[in-house]
């Protein structure tokens, strides 16, 4: 059982991992144009090189 | 304050009615002077390759930092310092795509983020601590003991407590306000079931007791605002269309200085400017004209079809259009003290009188949140009585509270208004009143406006064969040189019939009257009767005439073109057994003729605005339940005093504002539809009351008899939101 000292802290630690990754999408306002984005990642245009 | 409007259903027009009516003119006199990026609307991008089209096109534009195209809200948001708007438009055209200048103080989206971002916030702290506390408390509930489940319940404790703090805020603050101005909404309970929920389950840890209801309270804050958000997702996405339509109004004025013209923002007009006005433009402001020769069009303030001409010395209002030829306007009034005021003075009075509709959630939560309450403290009595074991009554109460709570009540409106309202949007109708769509269902009778809204105000001509042959050439060419609506519509006739236009000499167009040019040597002349010296003959219809230089001059008649749908409309309303009444301004034989080819047996013409607003209140005296649909500045009061109103997107802004719902499209067959689909809407909302009442019924008397656990709460709650959410979601098809 002393497993589960180990255990449960773990996966708090990431489950909260997850949520400062929601939280940082939400804040760097990627829910604003979800239509968008889905169409976005088709286009070819930055496949070679990152958008500057 | 941004909690303030997440759920006040309440908070409508009536503080401030002179903005209500002059959104724009309040706006833009608030938010002056900031220089914002330009926003474009693109009404036709939708995929991948628009996308990279518009933003490489404008990022390769000198002058222009930086594009990022929206594809969500169909818009481009450009930081160009320095440049217009008109300047980017042609460049976005240029490869094929509309563009609409937006004036970016009409779009208040900001805000609107911030909160819709809040409740989101809420969503994922709460959806990750019910997730953690469900792991944990399936480890209880399969039997854990002693030491290990007060461990459980522990951790479940300092996870679940924060959560409910700041997860349930929007509950708090809003079950604050009920009870500080003496009511008992949906939140009073809530709040309730949330803080006893949580302090209960502390106490029962501190003594190692067997239950605690932490996942409860954290799954309660979860499903509920999943509600929340739902709810302001439909008003957020008709709020920011319904102000997109406003926004592309961008109302503008030349007014006329020692330098030359220049554009002024419609708010700053003040009277004894003066302004010119372009053939083809909106009169911005109440004035005199002072010069020029034109012809006007009132349809929208008045019903009348037929132009009027215009001369020095008349006076026009804000909103005419003016047809044929540029005119100085000497301002007698401009922003809210023009016509806007005489309107608002209307619809004030018509919203005062207007009763105060009360939702089908606010009723169910009337008689629900007394009943709830009252049932939790009879059994903490009862068994308080029966055993003298407070910790036990505490518990109980709290099962009580837990099971009642109105888990599903809250997803099961919202829900229905999210897939009714998305699937009318679908169809081109926006739905800008949160209780609209449940008004729409009660609808008895229905009263339309006829121009602008049984028809286009468009003219068509009635019949191109009284134009001979060899003389149509000749037509078409002085057609196409005027820019007057009657022209516009004989040349579009014309063209239709494969026509090529002959060659004019010194072509002019006369302002007021109409366009004349030379013909092989022969005046020729297309306009008003009086100025080709024939009698204009029969009113029922528009006529402009046209003569070759030699014989009589040829009447042309023009009748207003039929909206797209607006038959199918009119006969399914009728055939569904509905009321169908058309009350116009317009002259009675051209209303007579319309309702004949509808088919509407009760029609009224000559009608004024207050006359109008006046029939609508006597209908509702008779305890009918009114559909008003109308676009004009005289519908505005009626729009306002009926139950329910519908304008199309070509309406006057004021006309748009007062009422609950728009038609996005030129099409009037939604309207039909949409009377249906809320009827649908409004059994489906029933049905989900009814099955979470169901739930109720067979989870409370466990409660109540002291044998409920927390799974079983937890069953309870998710298995009555799902069911509700799925009962919703059949409305999509």
């Amino acid at each position: 059982m002393e497993i589960l000292g180990l255990l449960i802290p773990v996966s708090l630690a990431l489950g909260g991992l997850g949520l400062i990754a929601f939280i940082w999408a939400l804040r760097g306002r990627q829910y604003e144009d979800p239509k968008g984005d889905a169409e976005r990642i088709l286009s070819t245009e930055w496949d070679d090189r990152p958008k500057p | 304050m941004s909690d303030a409007t997440l759920h006040d259903h309440d908070a409508r027009l009536s503080a401030c009615p002179a903005c209500d009516a002059a959104p724009l003119a309040s706006r833009i006199a608030s938010a002056k002077g900031a220089q914002a990026d330009i926003i474009l609307s693109l009404p036709t991008i939708h995929c991948a390759t628009c996308i990279t089209d518009v933003e490489g096109v404008l990022n390769r534009h000198p002058g222009v930092k930086a594009a990022r195209v929206n594809l969500t809200l169909r818009r481009v948001t450009v930081d160009a310092p320095g440049m217009s708007a008109e300047e980017l438009i042609p460049v976005v055209e240029s490869i094929g795509y509309e563009a609409h200048e937006l004036d970016p103080a009409a779009l208040s989206a900001s805000a609107a983020d911030r909160q819709g971002r809040d409740i989101l916030m809420r969503i994922g702290v709460s959806g990750f601590a019910m997730m953690n506390i469900m792991i944990l408390s399936v480890a209880v509930w399969s039997g854990a003991e002693a030491a290990t489940r007060d461990m459980f319940h522990w951790i479940s404790g300092a996870i679940a407590l924060p959560t409910v703090a700041f997860a349930g805020r929007p509950f708090f603050s809003s079950a604050w306000r009920a009870i500080s101005h003496g009511r008992l909404g949906m939140d009073v309970p809530i709040s309730l079931a949330l803080i006893l929920a949580s302090s209960i389950s502390v106490y029962e840890t501190l003594n190692s007791g067997r239950h605690a209801y932490f996942d409860a309270a954290v799954m309660l804050c979860f499903f509920l605002l999943i509600g929340r958000y739902l709810d302001y997702r439909t008003r957020a996405v008709a709020r920011s269309a319904a102000e997109e339509l406003t926004a592309l109004e961008v109302p503008r004025a030349f007014r006329i200085t020692a330098a030359g013209d220049e554009p002024v923002p419609v708010s700053e007009l003040v009277p004894g400017d003066l302004i010119r006005i372009r053939p083809g433009a909106r009169v911005p402001a109440d004035g005199e004209i002072i010069d020029g020769m034109s012809e006007i069009d009132r349809s929208l303030l008045t019903g009348e079809s037929i132009p009027v001409a215009a001369a020095p010395g008349l006076a026009l209002s804000a909103g005419e259009v003016n047809l044929t030829g540029p005119l100085v306007l000497r301002v007698t009034a401009a922003g809210r003290d023009s016509s806007l005021a005489r309107l608002t003075a209307l619809v004030a009075a018509a919203e005062s009188a207007r009763g105060h509709y009360t939702s089908l959630a606010d009723r169910a939560s009337r008689l629900y949140s007394p009943l709830v309450h009252l049932m939790a403290f009879c059994s903490f009595l009862g068994w308080y009585l029966a055993t003298h074991d407070l910790r036990l009554a505490v518990n109980i109460a709290a099962a009580v509270l837990i099971i009642t709570c109105p888990c599903a009540l809250g997803l099961a409106v919202p829900a229905v208004i999210t897939t009714a309202s998305g699937r009318l949007f679908r169809r081109g109708m926006l739905i800008k009143e949160g209780t609209a769509l449940e008004r729409l269902a009660d609808v008895d009778t229905v009263v339309f406006d006829k121009t602008g809204t049984l028809t286009m105000g468009v003219p068509q001509l009635v019949s191109i064969n009284v134009i001979p042959v060899e003389a149509r050439p000749v037509a078409l060419a002085l057609a196409q040189g005027s820019g007057h609506p009657l022209s516009q519509a004989l040349a579009q006739a014309l063209v239709g019939a494969g026509t090529v236009p002959a060659p004019l000499a010194d072509l002019r167009e006369v302002p007021g009257y109409g366009i004349a040019g030379n013909w092989q040597g022969r005046e020729v002349r297309l306009g008003r009767a009086d100025w080709l010296g024939a009698e204009h003959g029969d009113a029922r219809l528009s006529a402009s005439w046209l003569s070759l230089g030699q014989g009589a001059p040829i009447r042309l008649e023009f009748s207003d073109r039929l909206r797209p749908g607006a038959g199918e409309c009119v006969s399914a309303i009728l055939a569904s057994g509905r009321r169908v009444l058309l009350l116009s301004g317009d002259a009675a034989p051209v209303v007579e003729d319309l309702a004949t080819r509808l088919g509407i047996a009760e029609w009224r013409a000559g009608v004024t605005p207050v006359e109008k607003a006046t029939a609508v209140h006597d209908l509702r005296e008779q305890g009918l339940h009114v559909l008003m649909v109308g676009d004009g500045l005289n519908d505005t009061a009626a729009l306002t005093e009926a139950h329910v109103s519908i304008s199309p997107a070509s309406a006057l802004d004021a006309a748009r504002t007062a009422s609950d719902i728009v038609l996005v499209g030129s099409d009037l067959s939604p309207v039909a539809q949409s009377l249906t689909l809320a009827r649908q809407a409004r059994s489906r909302i029933k049905e989900n009351f009814a099955i979470s009442f169901l739930y109720n019924i067979v989870a409370v008397p466990i409660a109540i008899a002291g044998f409920a656990t927390p799974l079983m709460a937890a069953l309870a709650m998710s298995l009555s939101s799902i069911s509700v959410t799925l009962n919703a979601l059949r409305l999509r098809r």
